[in-house]
């Protein structure tokens, strides 16, 4: 039913566009199928927050609050990626930076790349999990090299390698899982189903099981971005077109850090000491700490930001790995508030680099002047994601810290250096280019600026109130990943 | 010392084969050799499968050696072959470390994946225990040849035969994950493999080459 | 009875070999000449070499040595011994105690230094290179030959050649994929040892590009006779140790007559084999250059490891 419309609809669309993607109505049909996709996950979430937890399709699927809302978000993501990447792409079209070929291109990979990360949360089979992010990658990997310049073919290269090399480590440590699994509950599909695994945790073998993790870990940590396996993630973020900026800043790293954390629940469950948690702290502190000292010198806006997708990444890692139900919720949150945040920025970023025809920070000058909706998106932006008060990061980020001082202390001065240290930053250079003189011309299409302040309204609206359903629905969540 | 039974040794000898073309692969420096040698890796892998499958009596495995031969030992050699025709790309002349110390180096990883497996290998119950040592050690050399090469094509190589290496330890780990799995794997592995190709065009298209040293440009500028 | 019997064998064991030489290096030559589509000068051609030589008179430089005079016999001496002492026709001899593996690589040890010496002895810029070339192809040879008889120690427990055979040979059948390592490395350094492709072109008149025949450059007649049967005999030992590790079947046990007549056929056949296999295996190869050579003999070195390290994984 709705999950056979969430996989299809995408699915579907990938291939519909890939016949008429260069067509003049193709945008439109993107936003179109985001749609269905999107009220398609509004149904599916109703039916779970009423029905609780749900199998399907022969324990295929298995859907529960935890994945439901990173599926609705997915959904409510890439359908507003695919309204704001309409006039975009037009521009880009007009500009003469992109054939309709590579349109073509760009649309029906923009649905398969929906559709694998919807299969990737919804799937029950480890093994699935792991092909659906694999073939994210493969999906994403020639849009990022889509303008076909020598920096975007590098960068889409660097993200190739360095992201299959990783999935492989992380194919390593499914098969470990799996060993371990076979051994209690017998060989064929069933040992790989997630369910399954986590009722008889507390069986499987603890030596195997660490070392699975640490391979999952490091695997699908790549793909999160984790320092000090980031290499990538700058290169590709700021090379591609902005809409896959967007949708793999949002969306991709947020579907990997579900992977980790699936794991993680099963070898808690196995080893009963905080061994996985301990690691993953580890790593997100690192890479909180790296990303906040290396955005000062950052000179392409886009960079700055993708460091700033590290960081957070890193932020909600440490939440994981911290564990408890404050810590949890925290974890939850933030990926909510920070896909919502991270591609409203990419938004107004992608316009303002569109007016002012560069990247490069020192160029661009007075967007409030030159057109004010992008010059206060970028703004608000800039501000939400760092955590101002009343925005919803801040939020998250004042659980975090309070769950931080409780649980860990000593990481807490590391984590406030470095959120010091990435707000003084990012202020910092956002504040010229946003004020100021103007020094950039008129767009030729009008800019798609909705999603933009759709998204800050919402990210606003979590920071001051949160709905309680929605408070139970993270509370629920929270008690599965425990 | 009881010696073990035939189907063991047999299975034995394939993966040192295993281990033997991984090694080859570091020392050789045409293109067009490490493609035959990839695809006599996906021969013996085929082989070594299609051997856990008869003495295990599982019948899901036959698919898998059928698929594994089919795509491994004909159906990529083949594009690779294609591919490295059209880019005209023969010979990695220079490599990041010279041979002769990635042989060393191949050495202290094949020790260290033998130590590693060792406590693994303890636990497994299949026939194909002691082998997991070795696939961990392709794994490992196969690593160690992506990152000691400058061509890209022998990069892609280095890494589908890691792909062989993995597909190695989940049989000598545990006779291979469920099919639908494995299918997916190696569709992955496919699909990977054409979208290398299509990258090497684009590649070879903006640097006229296709030495790693043009794409390593991109800094925090 | 048994201890006659023995010395028999022993002495039938070491004649045979020394007079069956020159014949195994006549039969690769000449499938070397198939292999190229030449007609060659027949498998007899040594012997009539050997021949021509003995007749010569002897020319020596004005200030050649004691040593380049009695090298050409000493390394004759320790290659008779060599193949004395391999288990080529039957184990159990009375010298068998002696044939130890490591005893053997340091005979041949023995007789590249004396060689190496004579060829740097009249003082020519060839021999000298000739020599130091020698010395570097040995001194990386001998490591990676050490680790390949080491494998086949450890999995018959013993360094004694005879040991190995009763155990490799005349004990069950079982596939040893460390043996199979060790096999591949063995031919390494049998090319590399015997001065043949890739590693030394044996039939090349280009000095600059010789390592083996340019330390005899200034040997003649009944010395370069001599020089030339021992490295006849030296391909033959080689061989033989490889028969004797890696195909053992076919060697008898002394005293069994019918098992010495049955051993030297099966000798035969295999040394045919082997003859056709190395000239196959020059033919497909071309000479390396001399700095790629520690590539080879690295490589060699690192299979005979990968084997021993196999052998603990797998076998222990």
């Amino acid at each position: 039913m709705e999950i056979l419309l969430l996989l299809g609809a995408p699915f579907a669309g990938g291939i519909v566009l890939a016949v008429w993607g260069h067509r003049r109505f193709a945008p439109e049909l993107n936003s179109g199928m985001s749609l269905l996709t999107f009220l398609a996950a509004c149904v599916l979430t109703a039916r779970i927050i009423a029905d609780g937890p749900i199998l399907a399709w022969n324990r295929a699927f298995f859907v529960d609050p935890f994945n439901v809302f990173l599926v609705a978000l997915t959904a409510f993501v890439a359908f507003t990626t695919s309204l704001f990447s309409r006039p975009y792409m037009r521009i880009e079209a007009h500009t003469g930076r992109l054939s309709p070929n590579r349109l073509r291109l760009y649309h029906s990979m923009f649905q398969l790349f929906t559709f694998t990360m919807l299969l990737a949360l919804l799937t029950n089979n480890v093994g699935i999990l792991w092909v659906a992010m694999e073939a994210a990658t493969l999906t994403t990997v020639l849009l990022v090299s889509l303008y076909r310049t020598p920096a975007s073919l590098e960068a889409a290269w660097k993200y190739f390698i360095l992201c299959s090399v990783g999935i492989a480590q992380a194919l390593f440590g499914t098969i470990l899982l799996y060993f371990a699994a076979e051994k209690v509950l017998g060989s064929g599909g069933t040992a790989l189903l997630w369910t399954d695994l986590n009722q008889v945790k507390g069986q499987l073998e603890p030596t195997v099981m660490s070392l699975a993790f640490v391979f999952l870990l490091v695997g699908y940590g790549t793909k999160v971005g984790l320092a000090p396996l980031h290499n990538w993630l700058p290169d590709a973020h700021a090379e591609g077109p902005t809409p896959i900026s967007a949708v793999l800043s949002g969306l991709l790293l947020n579907v990997a850090l579900y992977a980790v954390v699936r794991a993680k629940v099963l070898v808690e469950g196995a080893l009963g000491n905080n061994f996985a948690g301990n690691l993953m702290m580890g790593f997100g502190l690192l890479s909180v700490v790296i990303a906040a000292f290396l955005l000062s010198r950052q000179r392409d806006i886009k960079r700055l930001f993708a460091y700033s997708s590290i960081e957070h990444m890193g932020l909600m890692t440490f939440a994981f790995g911290m564990g408890g139900a404050l810590a949890t919720f925290a974890g939850l949150l933030h990926m909510t508030v920070h896909s919502l945040t991270k591609s409203a920025i990419f938004f107004a970023v992608g316009h303002a680099a569109q007016k002012s025809g560069t990247q490069v920070m020192a160029d661009i000058r007075g967007l409030i002047e030159s057109n004010p909706t992008i010059g206060w998106g970028l703004m608000l932006g800039s501000l939400a994601i760092l955590g101002m008060p009343p925005f919803g990061v801040f939020a998250s980020e004042f659980m975090l810290l309070t769950a931080a001082m409780h649980q860990e202390p000593w990481a807490t001065p590391f984590l406030l250096a470095a959120l010091g240290v990435a707000f003084a930053a990012i202020f910092g250079k956002v504040q010229p280019m946003v004020f100021g003189k103007a020094s950039v011309e008129r767009l030729p299409h009008p800019p798609a600026l909705i999603p933009v302040f759709v998204h800050l309204a919402i990210v606003l609206l979590l920071g001051l109130y949160m709905p309680p359903y929605l408070a139970e629905w993270y509370r629920q969540a929270a008690a599965l990943i425990g | 010392m009881p010696s073990l039974p035939l189907w063991s040794q047999l299975i034995n000898l394939l993966a040192a084969l295993l281990l033997l073309l991984a090694f080859a692969m570091l020392t050789q420096r045409r293109v067009l050799s490490l493609i035959r040698l990839f695809a006599a890796q996906g021969f013996v892998l085929a082989l070594s499968t299609l051997v856990v499958a008869y003495t295990t009596n599982q019948p899901d495995l036959y698919m898998s050696v059928a698929v594994t031969f089919g795509l491994k030992v004909l159906a990529l050699p083949w594009f690779l072959h294609w591919l490295i025709r059209k880019l005209n790309v023969q010979w990695d002349i220079e490599t990041v470390i010279n041979i002769p110390v990635q042989m060393l180096v191949g050495i202290v990883l094949v020790i260290f994946a033998f130590n590693l497996a060792a406590p693994i290998s303890e636990i497994a119950g299949t026939i194909t225990k002691s082998t997991l040592g070795i696939a961990i050690a392709s794994i490992l050399l196969s690593f160690l040849m992506m990152i000691a090469r400058r061509k890209a094509v022998s990069q892609v190589i280095g890494f589908l035969a890691m792909e062989n290496g993995l597909f190695f330890a989940a049989t000598s780990a545990t006779y291979g994950m469920p099919l639908v799995v494995e299918l997916g794997i190696l569709f992955d592995v496919l699909v990977g493999t054409l979208v290398f190709g299509v990258f090497f065009f684009q590649i070879r298209e903006t640097f006229e080459s296709l030495d790693i040293h043009h794409l390593e440009k991109l800094k925090d500028r | 009875m048994k201890q006659a019997s023995g010395i028999i064998f022993q002495v039938l064991q070491s004649v045979l070999v020394v007079l069956i030489a020159p014949l195994v290096l006549g039969w690769v030559n000449q499938c070397r000449a198939w292999l190229q589509n030449r007609s060659g000068p027949g498998v007899w051609q040594p012997y009539r070499v050997l021949n021509k030589l003995f007749h010569k008179d002897a020319v020596l430089a004005h200030d050649a040595s004691l040593l380049f005079r009695s090298t050409p016999y000493i390394l004759f001496g320790c290659m008779w011994l060599a193949v004395g002492i391999v288990p080529v026709l039957a184990t159990s001899l009375p010298f068998a105690p002696a044939a130890d593996v490591i005893a053997l690589v340091g005979l041949f040890a023995l007789a590249r230094v004396f060689v190496s010496l004579a060829g740097m002895d009249i003082g020519t810029s060839f021999g000298t290179l000739g020599a130091r070339r020698e010395m570097m192809i040995g001194f990386l040879a001998e490591p990676a030959m050490l680790m390949t008889l080491f494998t086949a120690s450890l999995i018959s427990h013993s360094t004694s050649l005879p040991t190995i055979v009763d155990t490799l040979g005349h004990g069950e059948l079982v596939i040893y994929p460390s043996m199979a390592f060790a096999a591949v490395a063995f031919v390494m350094v049998l090319l590399a040892e015997n001065a043949r492709i890739p590693i030394d072109n044996p039939s090349t008149h280009l000095e600059l590009t010789m390592i083996h025949e340019a330390m005899i450059l200034e040997y003649s007649a009944r010395h370069l006779a001599l020089v030339e049967w021992a490295t006849s005999l030296k391909l033959t030992a080689y061989i033989t140790i490889g028969f004797a590790i890696f195909v053992p079947w076919g060697i008898a046990q002394a005293g069994d007559w019918e098992g010495l007549l049955i051993a030297f056929a099966v000798l035969l056949v295999k040394l045919a084999l082997a003859g056709a296999g190395l000239a196959l295996l020059e033919t497909v190869s071309a000479k390396m250059r001399i700095f790629r050579a520690p590539e080879f003999l690295g490589t060699a070195f690192m299979l005979a490891t990968l084997g021993m390290l196999i052998h603990f994984l797998l076998e222990a």
